[in-house]
């Protein structure tokens, strides 16, 4: 049966996260008729995120109670191209988020600004340490945007979202006890850092001593009780230590259903509809323009046809770059001839760190919030650390002082403890308090074998290729964060602490099982020309001018930063583009 | 039987039927008088929905040996933890629920995760046949009728993939098991395990705390927070 074909509207925007939920409160005003296919659920922090049922470890961490369900829809995993991909059967190393709010509800709300360091990446080390300092089978690349035009729309993004931080650059003025390596803002903070727990405090103190420059996190968690610049009210933490994979019950976490959305929604052109799973983009017959979307109401099984003259793909990172090689919209990269360019330089961020056990003192680790504790950037951000030495490209950051105790999860013991019987219980009960880590979160730059390409097997619940991911860590990034675990094995030692955990250093490969980070990256990349890009500066298709997407999809390789920052300066940018000039005369913006 | 604990069998019941019943039990709570606090505050669950009388002996004898009876807690059975596991596996994580059971269904690599075609009910059922055959073939005897030794033996082996099971994986076997009694140890006692919240006593975790804006600024000089820890049940 064809799908029921729906009256035409000027825009469709697939997705109700942070990137959706910004362009259609910033899309709204214009008046144009905008639809927005969520293909999850309605969220309120009444309804969902409720105490006290909100704090329930199994629901939420266990059984990832509030992400995508891979009954109906994931993807296939592989280490390498001469391996057959599996599905990943269920949640593991990384969690996208399902209905409205996205992966913006349950995330930590690190908040960060990614400046010149990594937008302009490839000339940076290009000049630094010579052309051929970077592997030929690195496709690094610069951004096409630069910092000094995006800082702007970073501080639109934290003024919407609420962040709590010290700068460490106000107008190139170094702050102290902010980030010294940070891009230089214009305005500080929304709000004063977060207070301080006993863990982020001797953090900052020894990694001060052995010679670094430690700052508060910057934390989407109000410090205090706070409203945005749209109106939105946010209240002040309460650290329950039920952060990141939970709904916040206070409001105090920035999140898009109590921020964008609803600000989205006030303007009557703007039609949300839920459990509507857009299939694929519509092209005419060039090709060349896409004429709108074809969707299933997953509650009925009902196909519709949405017309629509602008189409912005607006989800998960991962969902926008399978419906673009769903829909045809680009040349699929081929990693056998390394030609091609959607699905290429998909990238992740690889983890390590060290554990402190103290005997005398206790960290209460469940009075906590999520982007708590402080943090170092002197391995990354910092440009005068010299890679060469080691070899690296990228770096890595260093934190102390979070996230959580729910104890199913967190009842850390020294090496060598039994793992279950008395001896394990007596181990837990004495160290649960008195334990603490330093966690190094390192970059992963491109690899030509690191692609996401369509599965030649395995379906989704509509009888749709799954995406097929082909991803493991390389030289470089096991570099990257074995030296900074050997950093912060030299502050831990600083602290005088009765044990200290190394951090395994595994080179065994990427696993689909523990959790690692939902830090997905790339696929469909931003860059300043067709054919080595998908899309321009503004997200807009080199190949299909009236698609635009928004998400971390376009970044062309990852920081060791968390990426939402950038994710809602960009949608800023590029709706600020499409509103002002694209609406005005549409074609290519570049 | 009063209104108080017919609401928290109400919230038993969600916790067995999965995630999706919760929200129901809130409003229906809510409607319903107020009436005088019953007794018995943490009623025990009683009875096994779903293992059979020999998956119960493994699964008690499991939990009696990993959360033995000591100082610190009373045995894995008498925290509930046997049942949890039961309700576990009759709930919708046993049936299936967020995996993806589409064929062609192959053996990959230990990066590429769980890729058997069974539930995880059905998995728990085959490894405690496989499990209970291996042990009758080495030491005579099911898994519950082996001693202590030969338990640790047998368990440590698994872990380190020492020990094959005929047709089962045995180390993601164990992987499994081993998640569902630290499930049922430190879980919210509406699931049934972590009873009289003991996991929770032992480390010091306080639960469904509330606020803790002012907590953070008090204990931030190394003295630890103590309180009686709150279930979802205590509050709601």
């Amino acid at each position: 049966m064809a799908p029921r074909k729906l009256p035409p509207v000027d825009i469709v925007i697939v997705g109700m996260g942070w990137a959706g939920g910004i362009m259609a409160k910033e899309l709204g005003p214009t008046g144009l008729k905008i639809a927005v296919l969520e293909r999850g659920g309605p969220r309120s922090t009444q309804d969902d995120f409720n105490i006290p049922q909100i704090r329930d470890e199994l629901r939420f961490h266990q059984r990832t109670g509030l992400m995508m369900d891979t009954a109906k829809d994931t993807l296939t995993v592989r280490n390498k191209l001469s391996e057959e991909a599996l599905p990943m059967r269920r949640l593991g190393s990384f969690l996208p988020g399902e209905g409205v709010g996205g992966s913006g509800v349950h995330w930590n709300g690190v908040n960060w600004r990614w400046a010149d360091q990594d937008l302009k990446i490839r000339s940076h080390y290009e000049q630094r340490y010579g052309k051929a300092y970077i592997p030929a089978d690195m496709p690094l690349r610069d951004w096409a945007v630069g910092y000094a035009e995006l800082e702007p729309f970073y501080e639109k993004f934290e003024y919407t979202t609420g962040v709590s931080g010290k700068a460490g650059n106000l107008k190139g003025k170094l702050q102290p006890g902010g980030n010294p390596y940070e891009g230089a803002r214009a305005k500080d903070y929304p709000m004063p850092p977060l207070t301080p727990s006993l863990a982020s405090n001797m953090f900052t103190k020894a990694a001060t001593e052995v010679g670094f420059h430690p700052f508060p996190r910057p934390a989407s968690q109000a410090s205090q009780p706070w409203v945005n610049r749209d109106g939105q009210q946010l209240g002040q933490c309460q650290y329950c230590g039920f952060c990141e994979r939970f709904g916040c019950e206070s409001n105090s976490k920035g999140s898009p259903h109590i921020t964008v959305i609803p600000v989205a929604l006030k303007n009557q052109n703007v039609d949300l509809r839920t459990y509507s799973w857009v299939q694929k983009v519509l092209l005419d017959s060039t090709g060349k323009k896409a004429t709108g979307v074809l969707y299933v109401n997953v509650k009925t099984g009902e196909e519709l046809e949405q017309p629509a003259d602008l189409v912005i793909l607006s989800g998960y990172q991962l969902n926008n770059v399978h419906l673009l090689l769903l829909s045809g919209i680009g040349k699929p990269y081929d990693p056998k001839t390394r030609e091609g360019i959607v699905g290429a330089n998909y990238c992740y961020q690889v983890q390590g760190g060290v554990t402190l056990f103290f005997e005398d003192r206790a960290f209460n680790p469940f009075i906590s919030t999520g982007s708590l504790g402080a943090i170092m950037d002197d391995f990354h951000y910092n440009q005068d650390f010299d890679r060469s030495k080691i070899g690296t490209i990228g770096g890595a950051t260093l934190a102390m002082g979070g996230p959580h105790g729910r104890p199913i999860n967190y009842h850390p013991t020294p090496p060598g403890t039994p793992q279950w019987g008395s001896e394990f219980k007596r181990a837990t009960a004495k160290w649960y308090q008195g334990a603490v880590n330093i966690a190094a979160t390192g970059s992963v730059m491109p690899h030509a074998d690191n692609c996401l390409t369509l599965d030649p097997t395995y379906k989704n619940r509509f009888g749709q290729p799954l995406l097929r991911m082909t991803f493991d860590f390389h030289d470089n990034d096991y570099k990257v964060i074995g030296q900074a675990t050997d950093a912060a094995g030299v502050i831990a030692k600083a602290m005088n602490p009765k044990i200290i955990a190394p951090g395994a250093s595994r080179r065994s490969g990427w696993s689909v099982v523990p959790y690692q980070t939902t830090h997905n990256t790339g696929g469909a990349i931003m860059g300043a020309q067709p054919g080595a890009s998908v899309v321009n500066k503004f997200g807009q298709s080199w190949d299909v001018p009236n698609v635009f997407v928004t998400s971390a999809a376009v970044f062309p390789h990852n920081s060791a930063y968390n990426p939402t920052g950038p994710v809602g300066a960009l949608a800023f940018f590029a709706a600020d583009a499409i509103k002002n000039r694209y609406l005005k005369k549409p074609g290519m913006l570049v | 039987m009063s209104d108080k604990v017919r609401r928290r069998d109400l919230l038993l019941g969600a916790g067995v039927v999965g995630a999706a019943a919760l929200p129901i039990a809130g409003p229906a709570a809510a409607q319903a008088p107020a009436a005088k606090p019953p007794a018995a505050v943490h009623p025990a669950p009683a009875g096994y929905m779903f293992l059979k009388p020999s998956e119960q002996a493994f699964v008690e004898a499991l939990v009696d040996h990993m959360i033995p009876a000591d100082e610190l807690t009373p045995s894995g059975t008498d925290i509930g933890v046997a049942v949890f596991i039961d309700r576990a596996c009759s709930g919708s994580w046993g049936r299936g629920d967020r995996l993806y059971m589409q064929g062609p269904f192959k053996a990959g690599t230990a990066n590429q995760g769980y890729q058997l075609p069974l539930t995880p009910a059905e998995f728990y059922q085959q490894g405690i046949a496989a499990s209970n055959a291996y042990c009758r073939k080495t030491y005579g005897k099911a898994f519950d009728r082996i001693t202590a030794a030969e338990k640790e033996a047998f368990l440590k082996g698994l872990q380190a993939s020492k020990i094959e099971l005929a047709g089962v994986p045995g180390r993601e076997f164990f992987d499994m098991v081993y998640q569902t009694v630290m499930e049922g140890l430190f879980a919210d006692p509406i699931y049934g395990g972590n009873r009289d919240m003991v996991g929770w006593r032992m480390v010091g975790f306080p639960g469904v705390s509330a606020n803790n804006a002012e907590n953070i600024k008090k204990y931030n000089d190394g003295m630890p927070f103590k309180a009686e820890p709150l279930g979802i049940a205590d509050m709601s």
